[in-house]
């Protein structure tokens, strides 16, 4: 498959302080890629300088084959920054006309774009009546115009409710169906977890891990989380059996690593009636996060 | 080109939602019907007609009015779409810079066009209808009107490039306030001092002509007044008119818009989103 995003050894520095790190990574087309990390780790910085925004220090961009910010690449890539702006004197559907006519597209398809993000009610509304959620989602429409082979998504989903983030995603799904590579930034993890098949963890300006959520999980080797339910009156004897068992109020929570967990499943099986109910939790996202972007000495 | 006009179309709009359309009308015609009023008093005894002296005020309140309406709209092109957060996004679309900046050109210069087209054309109404002869004065008027366009595209470039260079639309107010004051006011102020303490020397003779031409509101001022050979009705710096050739006045006026886009062009392109 070829590649859609290419950056090798990319460096940025802002006077003294280095804000990318010979940061290396690869998107194929139709992949959707997610970006982790902290508050100035570096993200919007490698994402404005995917866009040409901002020259690189040292290190090597290549978007849809083209150079960042060339006109090859521009008419290409599709941006959403954190917290989409407009004029505010402007109503939706006229900024969405104008988008459309900068990309050499029929402004008639305004209107289409904005039902897709259900803005269609709100359209003939000035943008400066439209709350963050709203503007927002015309951030999201203008990012569908034509059809983009990257997409650069800053914080989408920020300012979103929990319906609008699942249609987003869906949105997003049928774009990387089509081919469209997709690479987003997010805070919100659990959604992330669901809906990327690429997760990189950004610390300090450096690529800290890379991989799908189960090779992260591989890697962290973060111990798994299970909760034990007694039966009414049987606390005390269970109790015994699961030695290093933490008591809670619900019940007890014992922690073991990747690879003792099918025995300790078995250990807790042959309680047999005494256990009402057992839970098993993977490591979360946010742990194997916490873990990989503390792991550079934070 | 398209992309051009639809940059254009929209910042019409903008203009028009923020009422800077009517209030460039408003001020324009405000001015110039005082002006009408006022100017019919020296008719006849100049051996002039009617609009050609009103052309003559017009000229001395063009060139305070139009640097002042074209930087007002200007300042805030690009600092402000910096302050807002709408450049970064805007720049990621396949639209060059000089692009942005030429459709922002033609909206505010449309806006411009046409609040001085009803000032002038009121004024002119207004000749007219009191005396059927000054119709001789339509030539300087239509004179006045098309270098009032090309004097409001030098400095609405010059206030893109001070909203490039400020980055903040307050420090780039503060500068298009100074500028305006520096080129419209206290430039012939000091150009008078400067004849006043050489005493006819050096300075008078040769230096004064290319300081008028250099400045885009004297070879303005100049050329109306010279092309319209109403310079008797023109006082101060003006009377100057009769010394400097109209070809000289209007090659300073015709480069000037060219030499203010590249600049703010140049300055836009430094920007970092």
């Amino acid at each position: 498959m070829t590649s859609t995003l290419k950056i090798s050894a990319l460096t940025k520095r802002f006077a003294e302080v280095a804000a990318l790190t010979e940061v290396s990574l690869t998107v194929a087309a139709g992949e959707r890629v997610a970006l982790l990390g902290h508050n100035g780790a570096g993200k919007s910085t490698m994402m404005k300088i995917i866009l040409g925004l901002i020259p690189a220090t040292a290190g090597q961009v290549e978007v849809c084959g083209a150079a960042p910010g060339s006109a090859g690449a521009r008419r290409q890539v599709a941006y959403l920054p954190e917290n989409a702006a407009f004029h505010p004197a402007l109503t939706g559907l006229e900024q969405m006309r104008h988008y459309l006519s900068l990309r050499g597209e029929s402004p008639g398809k305004a209107m289409d774009l904005l039902e897709q993000v259900g803005l269609g009610p709100a359209a003939r509304r000035r943008i400066g009546t439209y709350s963050k959620g709203m503007r927002q989602r015309v951030g999201l429409a203008q990012t569908l115009i034509g059809t983009p082979r990257l997409l650069v998504l800053d914080e989408p989903t920020s300012g979103l409710d929990p319906v609008s983030r699942r249609d987003f995603y869906a949105l997003l799904d049928g774009l990387a169906a089509r081919g469209a590579s997709i690479l987003l930034s997010s805070h919100a993890l659990t959604e992330v977890e669901a809906r990327t098949d690429r997760i990189l963890i950004l610390s300090k300006g450096r690529m800290v891990a890379e991989g799908s959520l189960a090779d992260l999980r591989r890697r962290a080797d973060l111990p798994v989380m299970l909760q034990v339910t007694p039966r009414p009156g049987a606390g005390e004897a269970v109790t015994a059996a699961l030695p290093g068992a933490e008591p809670r109020a619900d019940g007890l929570v014992l922690s073991c690593g990747q690879g003792e967990k099918l025995a300790m499943l078995a250990r807790i099986a042959a309680l047999g009636d005494l256990v009402a109910d057992l839970d098993v939790a993977p490591p979360s996202l946010e742990d194997l996060y916490s873990h990989f972007s503390k792991r550079d000495g934070q | 080109m398209s992309r051009i006009l639809a940059t254009a179309g929209t910042e019409f709009r903008i203009a028009l939602r923020n009422r800077w359309v009517a209030i460039a009308m408003v001020l324009m015609a405000l001015f110039s019907l005082v002006l009408a009023a006022a100017g019919s008093a020296p008719t006849g005894g100049l051996g002039v007609d009617r609009l050609s002296v009103i052309v003559a005020s017009l000229t001395s309140l063009a060139v305070y009015l139009v640097p002042l309406l074209a930087l007002l709209m200007s300042f805030d092109a690009i600092a402000g779409e910096l302050e807002r957060g709408t450049l970064p996004l805007l720049l990621t679309y396949p639209v060059s810079r000089a692009e942005v900046l030429a459709g922002k050109l033609i909206a505010h210069l449309a806006v411009l066009a046409l609040a001085c087209a009803v000032g002038y054309g009121l004024a002119a109404a207004a000749a007219l209808w009191a005396d059927p002869a000054a119709s001789a004065g339509l030539p300087a008027m239509l004179r006045l009107l098309a270098t009032s366009v090309l004097l409001g595209a030098t400095f609405i470039g010059i206030g893109y490039a001070l909203s490039a260079l400020s980055r903040r639309p307050s420090g780039a107010a503060g500068l298009a306030v100074g500028l305006w004051l520096g080129l419209v006011v206290l430039y012939d102020l000091g150009l008078l001092a400067a004849i006043v303490a050489d005493n006819g020397g050096w300075f008078t003779v040769h230096g004064f002509p290319v300081a008028l031409l250099a400045n885009p509101a004297d070879a303005f001022r100049l050329y109306n007044l010279s092309a319209s050979e109403a310079t008797a009705a023109a006082a101060g710096v003006g009377g100057a008119a009769a010394t400097v050739p109209a070809w000289q006045s209007l090659t300073s006026i015709l480069l000037w818009p060219v030499l203010a886009l590249a600049l703010a062009i140049a300055a836009f392109r430094k920007v970092i989103p």
